[in-house]
């Protein structure tokens, strides 16, 4: 096991690099820089900020230099905001999109589960069929639409809600529901499948034959093999969500690492791009191993090698 | 155990006749053998008799239809701007055609109002869903073939350059999609640019470069979903035993990809397929959303809802009607997908 | 309570499918003794299972019982709530499945499958549990219980897993043990080993046991008596040696008339049963085993022969027998 997640995490950093080379090739490759927007600059003034930068030295260089600095846990200085090292600027947006994206992946999960399992017991019946047809729907609406109606609805029309920032539990509402619109209905949709098919197989008539009442064969005998799918979901769900969503952040102003992230690439400013890039792809491999090893600890069946 | 009172009543009503020996052929009388059907047909019979697929199919041809053949023959076009007719209500006359009513003129209502630079927005929804229609379309088959191909070369070949080309996959996966999206776009602008002035390329211009940049995006990321399900899909088939009979029987490796693996591929193919349109349209809305979607004036309906949203108070069916054109279009798009899944992949049902 | 443990009468069950009510049992009766082995016997879709299941409440949905009475060990099964049937299933009545490979929860280890039957039904301390869990591996044979019972399904092969079967349904020695096609899922020399087994615990528990096969062979050995099931119906009953030494039903000669045999001359072919089994969703309105019979007759294809009996428990429904004594009668 420890031998797996050993070999596991040197993959991973292999992974990372070869994410963190591409980004910058292909950073570099495209025409313009992150100083060609601003009207204002002079040649010679332009000039200087290149080489302040490093800029104007050769690509490979360049490239050298920042996985050298990358290693040592130096991913640089923003080109824009003038003062902030890349490592601050992750350091203070992230935490806000990971409280609001935690809160969104665990409701999802909460809210899921139950109405997946409760759907597949009730199969065919009203209860079933309701919650289908909301789930259906409810992967078939866009974020943006639904955070455009909820804004609408509850903050401008019946204004009971606050619709910006995040300064009082209230202002997460909004926000966790919009997040989690979206991953509750497929987690249900999930579910329900998964459930159908455990509730068929052999071992469950097992658990009848045996005596069991429907709660403990539900709970016990189906609950933890029909969740297997789920987890499998949730690991790059989580690593998608906690980095913050553009949409999100941008309609109810949340100064998170998903607009931070936009923003640097409309800008051009390269380290930002870098530095947000290889966290994300940090952030998404590790939730990949932590899956793995959830998904072991759930089915001993399956083997580590 | 029923008792048998009398023996002799069975007697008294049988005749002789009764036990002479029944023929072979009024022995098979009695055999009422379903009629044996092949697999396109018993799934297209399922699929028929599936209401919510049918429905779905339906209103995604109503909507084919509004998106491509009612704006040939529409008496406004998307890019017409009205003067006087700005920010009218649904069914709403400017002041203008109010006029030309009253003089016994006939008006076109603007059945959905017009936007802030006075067009019609019924008609810019149509352009609207055309965009996103082609977009998911074109998206999905484009994914098909990548995926199909990349998935199916590595399902085959196996060994180390099964293990290369499954790494690429996880790769792209990793990389976040918005980064390439923007950088192709500003990447491919001078190419596109050159590529639109040469005869024969006008259209390029039209659909805007953002737009090809995002078929290029699909056509270089989202694949890997598909060859991930086709990879694994072929080697389950490899392993199969019906697989192994076949070539125990001799038959040459042609027949066993035309006969087996293919014919049982193409369900999950088409099911696939159709449930990939609904997730590219979805993307495109975000991206048009983001203003990386198509050019202006071309709309698209991620572009007329994020058009919408700042004047969101005063005029919310500016955004209702395309943010529910696109739940409608993705909502069938699945339900379809999901009948069609049910009708011709019953592995994949429950 | 009556001379029998089980006692089915004129038990009738249908499927409500989309395409159809599919008939599954039409007037099927039968008795079993306490510690009698009764084996029954047809092919795929007979409704042997569904007998047998209907009996522990187990009826699938759409299943539903639409007559007759089914009584055991003084339950009337037709009237049970859920309720009951949890208290009855795996303490008076088990059931082993065909397919070891599935019929255990993967992700749970065998102690605990074993251990949460014996916790259902009884109140043992913790201790008491555990130890009958390592009693009841020694009793289906299985070796270093304490070890096995730590381990998981995956890591047992499938005759270890059908012994893990038996030892979870006989955890609270129940008065009948259904074996559901046990064997049909293992190699040969398993299955010997498993029969032998329950034949073993047969004696030593003093249960009845409800064998449901395909394979004649099988019931050969063990049985009391076997009933033969075609297409929802059973046309023979008898004691082992009526059905093998005298059967009455086309069906049933049939069926023996394609058992191997090791007295068999050289070159003495087996004969099969030609065609398939009835459409159950439009079954026929005379004998369901005319289309197949060599013997049919015209009378067949009409109706449904009565049943004779043969003897205190042997009986049958088949024309033949008809005929024959016919023509006996008018023979005299």
């Amino acid at each position: 096991m420890v031998k797996y997640i050993c070999k596991r995490l040197g993959m991973a950093v292999v992974t990372i690099w070869l994410v963190a080379t591409l980004t910058f090739f292909l950073m570099n490759m495209v025409p313009g820089g992150p100083f060609l927007s601003e009207k204002a600059v002079s040649p010679k003034a332009m000039e200087a900020l290149e080489a302040k930068y490093g800029l104007d030295k050769p690509l490979f260089e360049q490239y050298c230099t920042y996985i050298g600095d990358a290693l040592h846990g130096d991913f640089g200085d923003s080109l824009k905001q003038r003062g902030r090292t890349v490592s601050s600027i992750i350091a203070s947006k992230f935490p806000v999109s990971a409280r609001v994206g935690g809160l969104a992946v665990l409701a999802a999960f909460c809210v899921g589960v139950p109405l997946g399992c409760l759907s597949a017991m009730k199969r065919g019946k009203v209860g079933d069929n309701i919650i289908i047809v909301i789930a259906t729907c409810g992967i078939a609406v866009p974020n943006f639409v639904v955070c455009t109606l909820l804004m609408y609805t509850f903050g401008a029309k019946l204004g009971w809600l606050p619709t910006l920032g995040l300064n009082s539990w209230k202002h997460y509402i909004m926000p966790v529901t919009a997040l989690a619109f979206y991953p509750t209905a497929y987690i249900t949709r999930l579910m329900r499948s998964s459930m159908l098919d455990v509730l068929g197989q052999d071992y469950m008539r097992t658990a009848r034959a045996k005596g069991l009442n429907q709660f403990v064969s539900l709970f016990k005998h189906a609950l933890r093999n029909a969740i297997l799918p789920i987890i499998t979901y949730l690991g790059p769900l989580l690593a998608y969500t906690v980095t913050g969503s553009f949409i999100v952040e941008k309609i109810f102003t949340i100064p998170g690492l998903g607009g931070e992230f936009i923003g640097s690439i409309t800008n051009r400013d390269y380290t930002v791009i870098m530095g947000t890039t290889i966290f994300l792809a940090t952030l998404m491999i590790l939730m990949n191993v932590v899956v793995d090893i959830v998904y072991k600890i759930v089915d001993p069946r399956i083997n580590l090698k | 155990m029923k008792e048998n009172p009398n023996p002799l009543s069975f007697q008294a009503r049988i005749r002789p006749e009764d036990f002479l020996p029944a023929s072979d052929e009024e022995k098979q009388n009695l055999v009422v053998m379903r009629e044996s059907v092949s697999f396109w047909k018993d799934g297209l019979r399922r699929l028929l008799k599936n209401k919510v697929a049918m429905v779905s199919l339906v209103a995604v041809i109503i909507i084919m239809l509004f998106s491509f053949v009612v704006p040939s023959f529409y008496p406004y076009s998307y890019e017409q701007q009205i003067r006087g007719s700005e920010h009218l209500a649904p069914m709403e006359y400017s002041e203008e055609e109010q006029a030309r009513i009253d003089a016994g003129e006939k008006v076109f209502p603007h059945v959905f109002g017009t936007d802030k630079h006075g067009r019609d927005y019924a008609i810019r929804v149509m352009m609207g869903s055309r965009v996103s229609l082609i977009v998911g379309l074109v998206a999905a088959v484009i994914i098909l073939i990548i995926g199909s191909l990349f998935g199916s070369i590595a399902a085959f070949f196996g060994g180390w350059v099964d293990i290369l080309m499954m790494r690429i996959v996880d790769i792209i996966y990793t990389i976040p999609d918005v980064l390439l999206i923007v950088l192709l776009s500003f990447a491919l602008k001078a190419p596109l640019e050159t590529l639109s002035t040469m005869p024969g390329f006008g259209w390029v211009q039209t659909l805007g470069r953002n737009l090809i940049s995002i078929f290029i995006v699909f056509a270089l990321l989202y694949w890997g979903g598909m060859a991930r399900m086709v990879r694994s899909q072929i080697l389950t088939l490899k392993e199969s035993e019906y697989v192994t009979a076949a070539r125990a029987l001799g038959a040459s490796n042609a027949r066993i990809i035309k006969k087996h693996l293919l014919t049982n591929c193409i369900g999950t193919l088409i099911v696939t397929t159709t449930l990939q349109i609904p997730s590219s349209i979805f993307t495109e809305s975000f991206l048009s959303f983001l203003g990386l979607g198509v050019a202006v004036p071309m709309p698209s309906l991620g572009s007329l809802a994020s058009d919408a949203i700042n004047g969101l108070n005063t005029y919310p069916y500016l955004l209702f009607i395309p943010a529910v054109l696109i739940s409608l279009i993705i909502l069938s798009f699945n339900l379809l997908g999901d009948g069609l899944r049910d009708a011709f992949d019953p592995k994949m049902k429950n | 309570m009556s001379e029998y443990l089980v006692n089915i009468e004129h038990e009738r069950l249908s499927f409500f499918t989309p395409a159809g009510e599919v008939k599954a049992l039409n007037d099927v009766s039968f008795h079993i003794k306490q510690g009698e082995v009764l084996g029954i016997v047809g092919e795929s879709g007979s409704g042997k299972s569904v007998t047998a299941y209907s009996l522990m409440g187990l009826t699938a949905y759409p299943g539903k019982l639409l007559g007759g009475t089914l009584d055991f060990n003084g339950h009337r099964i037709n009237d049970m709530t859920e309720k009951e049937f949890q208290k009855m299933r795996g303490n008076e009545v088990s059931i082993i499945f065909q397919d070891p490979m599935t019929s255990l929860n993967p992700v749970y280890t065998i102690g605990n499958q074993i251990r949460e039957v014996i916790r259902l039904h009884t109140d043992k301390s913790k201790k008491e549990v555990q130890e009958r869990a390592e009693e009841l591996l020694q009793l289906v044979g299985i070796n270093e219980p304490k070890k096995r019972l730590k381990q998981y399904p995956h890591e047992l092969s499938g005759g270890m897993r059908q012994r893990v079967m038996i030892a979870i349904a006989l955890a609270c020695e129940p008065k009948l043990l259904i074996a559901d096609e046990p064997t049909t899922a293992l190699d040969v020399t398993i299955q010997a080993q498993i029969l032998e087994l329950m034949m073993e615990l047969k004696d030593r528990l003093g249960m009845a046991i409800m064998m449901i096969t395909h394979d004649l062979g099988v019931v050969a050995n063990m049985c009391d008596h076997i009933a033969v099931m075609y297409a929802g119906n059973i046309v023979e009953y008898g004691t082992t040696d009526d059905i093998f030494y005298n059967p009455k039903h086309e069906y049933t000669k049939g069926l023996i008339r394609s058992i191997p045999r090791m007295d068999s001359r050289e070159h003495e072919r087996l004969v099969p049963i030609e065609g398939t089994p009835v459409d159950m969703l439009n079954p026929p309105k005379g004998c369901p085993f005319a289309s197949r019979c060599d013997q049919c007759m015209q009378i067949c294809l009409r109706e449904k022969a009565p049943v004779m009996h043969f003897g205190d428990v042997h009986y049958t429904s088949c024309w033949m027998n008809q005929k024959a004594e016919l023509e006996g009668g008018s023979a005299k």
